[in-house]
C-alpha cells in the first residue's frame, strides 16, 4: 500500500504487545493480491486456554494462523508471540497444518514424519540421532500411534494420519500450538485422542488456539472462541461469546461494502 | 567387443546420469518433474550469454579454449539461467495467476528461443553452436582425455559433480526431506524452504549442464526423471528410493551402452545389413531406463498393476467363496424351516460356472463344504463361518432399517456388498449398537442366538421394534 501513512487522524501511541499473551495480534491486515482477507485483526490470546477459531469457508481463518507465523505476508499491523517476534519465539510455537496440504505418498514412516518436528531442536545440517527418535516415538504414544510408527504414511487413515501431524507437533514441546483443522473429517477414536492431547495440553498450562468447524462442539472442547469473517466479530469466554446474535453476525452474510472494497482495491473492480 | 574404451564412454555415462539422478529424485517428489525439463532448455541462454560475457571481457578465447575457466564461465551461466527460470515462473504464476506448468511452459520455450536467437546472431563472433553446448555425444567423451592418461575429461567432470551432489545430500538430507514434505513448516520452524528451493534450482542447473555437455541432452532428460520414478514405485523409504534410483541410473547407462554395441548386429546383421554395426548409447540407455520403469509398474509390490490385479481378483474370488457359503447356508435354513427338523446334509446349488466350481472346490480343500459332482452341503466348520456371515449380513440390514429411511427392498443388496468386510468385533459392536436384535428387517432369525431365545425375548418385551 503506498499511501502516505496521515498520522493526522491517527490516535493511537506505541503498539505494545503484553508477555503475558501467547499470541497478540494488534491491527493486523493480511491481503492476498492486495484484497484485504482480514481486516484490522486486535487479538490478544489469554494463556493456558483452549481456543476454538470459528467462522465460515473462506473467513479466513486459516491465514490467520499462517499470518501469526509469518507464512504469509501482513501489509499492516504487528504480531508477536509471547511478548517477542515470532522468529525470536519459534522454538515455544507448535504448528499443525491442514492435512491437505501435504503430500501423503511421500516416502516417510509415520515416526520419520513425527521427528521433522524435533529438527529445529536437533540442529540445521546435523544428524537426527536414536534419542531423537525415540523423543518422536513418545510423541506416537500420545496420540496412541505407537504401533503405526513403521507404517508408510500413505497407508494410514485420514485420522491416523492427523494424529501424526498433531504427534509431530507435541514433539516440538512447544507452549503455544496452532492447529488448522485437526478435526477435519477424522474418526471418532481420533477426534477423542485429539480432544485428550488437548486437555493435557492446557493441564500443562498450554496454549491451543484451532481452526474448528463444528459447532456443535465448540463449548464442549473449548474455553475460547474467537469468531471470524474476514473481520474479527467477537472474542473472549465461549460462554460470554459463543451466542446466536454472535453467530448470526459471524456466518449470517458478509458485509457487503467490506467485499466491494475489497474487491476494487485488487485494481479488478475499479472501471 | 566390448574394450577398455567402452567401460570410459560406460563409465562416463553412468556417472552423469547418477549426478542428474540426485536433484532428479526431489523434483519428481515435489511434483516438478517438468521444472527439470524446463531447465534443461534454459540453461542455453545462460551460458551462451556468459560465455559471449566471458569473451567479451577478454576471459576466454573465440574458439572456447580456456580448460577449466570455461568449465567455471558455462557452469556460473548455467546457475543463474536456473535460477532465473525458477524466479520467472515464479513471478509468471503469481502476477498472471495461472497455474505452475503454464507458467513453466511460458517461460522456458521463451528462454530457450532466446538461447537459440543469441547463438544464431553471435555465431560469426565466436566458435558456439547449439550442438557444442546441448548435444555432446556420449560416444565421443573419449577423445577428450586428461592428460596422457585414458581418463575422459567427462568422466572426471561428472564424477566431480555426483561426489558432490552426493555430499549436499550426505548433510542436507534432512533439511530436503522436510521442505520437500512439508515446506510450510519447515518455514514456520526457521528454515527458509524458498531458499532450499532455489539452492535446489541452482544443484540441477550445475548437474545438467556438466551432463549435457558429456552426454548429451537425451539422455540427460531420461535419467532426469524415470530412474527416479521407478524407484518411487518400488520403496517407501527416501533414502532407500535415492539408492535405488542411483542404481537403475548406472545400471542403465552400462547395459545401454551393451545393448547400443550388440543389438545392431544382432538385429541387423541377420537380416543381411552387415555395415550396421553400432547404435546411440543415449538412445539405448533411454530405452532401458523407460524398460525399468515398465517393470517397476508392473511388479511395484504396493502400487504395481499386477499386484493390484491379483488382489483385486483374490478378493473377488474369497467374495465368491463366502457367497456359495451364504448360498448353501440360506438353502439350509430354507429347508429346514418347513418341517422343523434338523437336517444336517442339505443339498444345493451353487453357480455351475468354472469360477463356481472353483470356489466350491477350495471350501472342500479348507473343509468349510463336503459333496460332489456339483452338489455340495456345508460341514460343520462351513456352517460356523457361514453363520457370521449372514449374521454380519441380516445386522448390517438391521443396522440400515434403523439409521436410513429406505424401503425393506433396498437393504438386501447394501448388506451384500458389506457383509463381506465385517469381522467378528465389529459384528459384536453391531448387535451391541443394536440391542441385540433376534430378527432382521425382513423377520429372519439372525444366526448367533437361538430361535427359542429370540421368540422368549419378544415375548418379554412385547413387540420387537424391528418393523418400523
Amino acid at each position: 500500500m503506498e499511501s502516505v501513512p496521515s498520522n493526522l487522524e491517527s490516535t493511537t501511541g506505541e503498539v505494545t504487545h503484553p508477555e503475558w499473551s501467547p499470541l497478540s495480534i494488534h491491527d493486523m491486515t493480511v491481503a492476498y493480491h492486495r484484497q484485504p482477507v482480514l481486516w484490522d485483526i486486535d487479538y490478544d490470546a489469554p494463556p493456558g486456554k483452549l481456543i476454538a477459531i470459528v467462522g465460515p469457508n473462506g473467513a479466513g481463518k486459516s491465514t490467520l494462523i499462517k499470518a501469526a507465523l509469518n507464512l504469509v505476508p501482513t501489509i499492516s499491523g504487528s504480531v508477536a508471540v509471547f511478548g517477542g517476534q515470532y522468529r525470536t519465539q519459534r522454538g515455544r510455537v507448535g504448528y499443525v497444518p491442514q492435512r491437505s496440504s501435504v503430500d501423503w505418498d511421500f516416502p516417510v514412516n509415520a515416526l520419520e514424519a513425527v521427528t521433522m518436528g524435533l529438527y529445529r531442536k536437533i540442529g540445521w545440517f546435523r544428524p537426527v540421532r536414536k534419542h531423537h527418535r525415540q523423543l518422536a516415538m513418545k510423541a506416537l504414544v500420545r496420540v496412541g500411534m505407537q504401533d503405526f510408527a513403521m507404517r508408510q504414511i500413505s497407508h494410514l487413515s485420514g485420522g491416523q494420519q492427523q494424529r501424526v501431524f498433531l504427534a509431530r507437533a507435541l514433539a516440538q514441546e512447544a507452549d503455544l500450538y496452532l492447529m488448522d483443522e485437526p478435526f477435519a473429517g477424522v474418526d471418532a477414536a481420533t477426534e477423542r485422542a485429539i480432544v485428550d492431547v488437548l486437555k493435557d495440553l492446557q493441564q500443562a498450562g498450554k496454549t491451543a488456539l484451532v481452526v474448528h468447524h463444528d459447532l456443535q462442539t465448540v463449548a464442549e472442547y473449548f474455553d475460547e472462541v474467537i469468531l471470524l469473517n474476514l473481520r474479527l466479530v467477537a472474542s473472549g469466554p465461549v460462554k460470554e461469546v459463543f451466542t446466536t446474535e454472535n453467530l448470526r453476525a459471524t456466518y449470517g452474510g458478509k458485509l457487503a461494502l467490506l467485499d466491494q472494497v475489497g474487491h476494487r482495491m485488487t485494481m479488478r473492480g475499479e472501471r | 567387443m566390448w574394450t577398455e574404451l567402452d567401460t570410459w564412454t560406460a563409465l562416463t555415462a553412468a556417472l552423469a546420469a547418477m549426478a542428474c539422478t540426485v536433484p532428479g529424485t526431489f523434483l519428481v517428489l515435489r511434483r516438478q518433474s517438468m521444472l527439470g525439463d524446463a531447465l534443461s532448455h534454459t540453461v542455453l541462454p545462460g551460458i551462451v550469454a556468459a560465455f559471449l560475457a566471458a569473451y567479451w571481457l577478454g576471459i576466454v578465447g573465440p574458439h572456447s579454449e580456456g580448460g577449466s575457466t570455461m568449465h567455471f564461465v558455462l557452469l556460473g551461466g548455467a546457475v543463474a539461467a536456473g535460477l532465473l527460470t525458477a524466479c520467472l515462473t515464479e513471478a509468471v504464476q503469481r502476477f498472471g495467476r495461472v497455474e505452475n506448468s503454464a507458467a513453466l511452459g511460458v517461460i522456458y520455450t521463451s528462454l530457450f528461443a532466446l538461447g537459440l536467437l543469441m547463438v544464431r546472431l553471435y555465431a560469426d563472433d565466436v566458435h558456439l553452436d547449439a550442438d557444442c553446448v546441448l548435444f555432446g555425444a556420449v560416444e565421443t567423451v573419449v577423445l577428450d582425455t586428461v592428460g596422457d592418461s585414458d581418463v575422459p575429461t567427462a568422466a572426471v567432470l561428472n564424477g566431480v559433480v555426483l561426489i558432490l551432489n552426493l555430499l549436499l545430500l550426505a548433510v542436507c538430507f534432512k533439511e530436503l526431506r522436510l521442505t520437500t514434505f512439508d515446506p510450510d513448516l519447515a518455514t514456520s520452524l526457521g528454515l527458509n524452504s524458498t531458499f532450499v528451493h532455489y539452492l535446489l534450482m541452482a544443484i540441477t542447473s550445475v548437474t545438467l549442464v556438466a551432463a549435457f555437455q558429456s552426454v548429451g541432452a537425451i539422455l540427460v532428460i531420461t535419467v532426469l526423471v524415470a530412474p527416479s520414478v521407478a524407484s518411487f514405485l518400488l520403496t517407501e523409504r527416501l533414502h532407500v528410493m535415492i539408492a535405488l534410483a542411483l542404481l537403475i541410473a548406472g545400471g542403465s547407462a552400462f547395459a545401454g551402452h551393451g545393448l547400443a554395441l550388440w543389438s545392431p548386429r544382432a538385429i541387423f546383421g541377420n537380416l543381411g545389413f552387415t555395415t550396421v554395426d553400432d547404435s546411440s548409447t543415449a538412445g539405448m540407455t533411454a530405452i532401458v531406463c523407460g524398460m525399468v520403469f515398465v517393470l517397476a509398474f508392473l511388479f511395484s509390490p504396493r502400487r504395481g498393476i499386477i499386484v493390484q490385479t491379483v488382489r483385486q481378483s483374490l478378493l473377488g474370488f474369497r467374495i465368491l467363496c463366502e457367497d456359495c457359503l451364504g448360498i448353501l447356508y440360506r438353502s439350509e435354513e430354507a429347508n429346514s424351516r418347513p418341517t422343523g427338523t434338523e437336517e444336517p446334509f442339505v443339498k444345493a446349488s451353487v453357480p455351475a460356472t468354472l469360477r463356481g466350481r472353483l470356489a466350491c472346490w477350495r471350501l472342500s480343500l479348507q473343509g468349510f463344504v463336503a459333496g460332489t459332482n456339483g452338489t455340495w452341503a456345508l460341514t460343520d466348520s462351513g456352517r460356523e463361518h457361514a453363520e457370521h456371515l449372514i449374521r454380519s449380513h441380516r445386522l448390517w440390514e438391521s443396522y440400515m432399517a434403523r439409521h436410513f429411511s429406505l424401503p425393506d427392498d433396498h437393504l438386501h443388496e447394501a448388506a451384500h456388498r458389506v457383509e463381506h468386510f465385517l469381522d467378528v468385533p465389529m459384528v459384536d459392536q453391531l448387535e451391541q449398537e443394536l440391542d441385540q436384535p433376534g430378527l432382521d428387517p425382513h423377520g429372519r432369525l439372525i444366526p448367533g442366538r437361538s430361535v427359542k431365545e429370540v421368540t422368549e425375548a419378544n415375548h418379554s418385551e412385547g413387540e420387537s421394534d424391528l418393523h418400523p
